[in-house]
């Protein structure tokens, strides 16, 4: 277990910036992408096209952010030689990017399927449940990057539990999705635009999920990655280990 | 069990599946205190156990006791004035200490290379030999095959074999420690004792030194005393942490590297102020 300014306490100041900046960089990162998802969102419910190619466009500022946080967690591998939790955060933070990058990846998506549904008219149905898992999503995302700010594991795991809830929410979404399909067959190319939004949403859910899983690794030095529930629960409950 | 189609011990050096519970024990270390003059504790209560056939490293700050605790292993401190010690070093569940242990027959089977490297002023020949000579070995042919047996192991083989006969204090530095290891060796100790034996090296020759570690510990036990943190993590399987004069934290190296259990040991090994 690792206390919360735990790494600024180097001897090296100069250390101490690095992995400072290196933090602060995932944090401003995830806050782009956060935005990316909610831009996305809006210029699908309220059909706006030009919403969406500009979030389209801005999906390269996330790319060129992901390869410079990367080269930078390189640069203190190779002259730090980080150890313990210092390793650890350089470890989460270089995995972490990936996953932000990809929920980036998942916005350009749904403003994919917004610009389509802007052309060939409205779907009948779908918008409550994007709406809906778009919100929930959302405040994921923003809590596995609090949890990543504050080293908490305790949020980092209600995390994990949200996830199961948007993976049931998509499961009765399709399924009432498909109901309507078969109800009114015209529909279909735009119902199915909203469920590859909506995929495209779950995903989201998934990779906060994976950024809490980092957060749990670097305060706990456990890889809690294919762990159920109740497991991860467990690990995350045993009290610490440490002494003094 | 779970199988999986690559053998998943198999990626690294495995050394993941350390657990010092399972493994075949060479020295042990049981509630061990070291005074030197006038009864000023250098060392307080250690008990550690070091596994055969592995190496093990001691790390700490400076004055923590490590290199203390290595010389204990082959009684180099009898050699100091008024040092005192309590409790045992069992060999194969022999105490080292015991009455009657004959010294010099111990370090035979304990070998030491200290930091700076100690050629004798002789060929480099007649360095590796010197051990197998003073044991009453004379004949040419079997000291022979010792000298290119010892000096292969050391890996110093290939670069010396035209010039045996030359004197070792021609050497470069890092040649001459794998010629005190080479010399060492020649008399097939049990355990080898390293107390920094790169620090006054250069890093190809210290990277040597490494890799001559990684291969000797198929047939020696190794205790290395090292400053360089990153050292001890590269050569070692177990690691022992040691503050003032306390064995504060014992693990296996991946794990004392990546998540140690102690706050004071993370302090450490990442550099900050405790």
């Amino acid at each position: 277990m690792i206390d919360k300014d735990v790494h600024s306490h180097h001897i090296s100041q100069q250390f101490n910036v690095e992995l400072d900046d290196v933090k602060t960089h995932l944090l401003e990162m995830g806050g782009l992408v956060e935005q990316q998802v909610r831009k996305a969102i809006s210029s699908l419910v309220d059909a706006d096209s030009d919403k969406a190619e500009k979030v389209r466009s801005d999906d390269s500022d996330i790319n060129d952010m992901e390869v410079a946080i990367d080269e930078e967690c390189m640069r203190i591998l190779a002259r730090r030689q980080p150890a313990a939790s210092d390793l650890r955060l350089v470890i989460a933070i270089s995995k972490s990017v990936i996953d932000l990058e990809r929920i980036g990846d998942e916005a350009g998506k749904i403003a994919l399927q917004a610009i389509q549904l802007a052309e060939s008219g409205e779907s009948p149905r779908g918008y409550k449940e994007i709406r809906h898992i778009g919100n929930h999503v959302g405040f994921m995302v923003r809590d596995a990057l609090d949890a990543f700010a504050r080293l908490d594991i305790d949020m980092a795991l209600a995390v994990a539990k949200e996830d199961k809830l948007v993976d049931e929410e998509y499961g009765s979404a399709v399924r009432s999705l498909i109901t309507y399909m078969m109800e009114d067959p015209r529909s279909i190319s735009q119902m199915l635009n909203v469920l590859w939004a909506l995929r495209s949403l779950e995903r989201v859910g998934d990779h906060a999920r994976n950024i809490a899983e980092q957060v749990i690794y670097l305060v706990k030095g456990t890889n809690v990655r294919h762990f159920g529930i109740t497991q991860m629960t467990a690990e995350v409950m045993t009290p610490e280990k440490r002494g003094q | 069990m779970k199988t999986h189609a690559i053998d998943l011990g198999s990626i690294g050096r495995s050394q993941q599946n350390l657990d010092i519970g399972a493994e075949d024990i060479s020295l042990s270390v049981r509630n061990l205190n070291l005074y030197y003059e006038g009864k000023k504790q250098a060392l307080y209560d250690v008990s550690l156990e070091i596994p055969k056939q592995r190496v093990t490293a001691f790390i700490g700050p400076s004055g923590c006791g490590k290199s203390t605790l290595l010389r204990c292993f082959n009684r180099m401190n009898d050699l100091v004035d008024g040092c005192e010690i309590e409790g045992g070093i069992f060999l194969d569940d022999e105490n080292i200490y015991q009455k009657g242990v004959d010294a010099p027959s111990l370090r035979r089977r304990i070998g030491m290379v200290f930091q700076k490297p100690n050629p004798f002023p002789k060929t480099i020949y007649e360095n590796v030999a010197y051990g197998l000579r003073i044991q009453g070995v004379n004949k040419k042919r079997v000291l022979d095959e010792a000298v290119e047996k010892s000096l292969r192991q050391a890996a110093l083989w290939d670069e010396v074999k035209d010039r045996l006969h030359d004197s070792a204090l021609g050497m470069s530095g890092g040649q001459q420690q794998r010629l005190v290891i080479a010399r060492t060796i020649a008399i097939e100790p049990e355990v080898l004792l390293l107390d920094e034996p790169a620090s006054a090296l250069d890093p190809i020759s210290t990277l040597k030194i490494e890799e001559l570690i990684y291969e000797l510990k198929s047939k020696y036990t190794i205790v290395i005393v090292t400053h360089n943190m990153q050292q001890a993590a590269r050569v070692s399987d177990y690691t022992a942490f040691l503050y003032m004069g306390k064995l504060i934290e014992f693990d296996t190296t991946d794990t004392l590297f990546t998540n140690p259990r102690l706050k004071q040991t993370e302090d450490y090994i990442t550099g900050r102020y405790g």
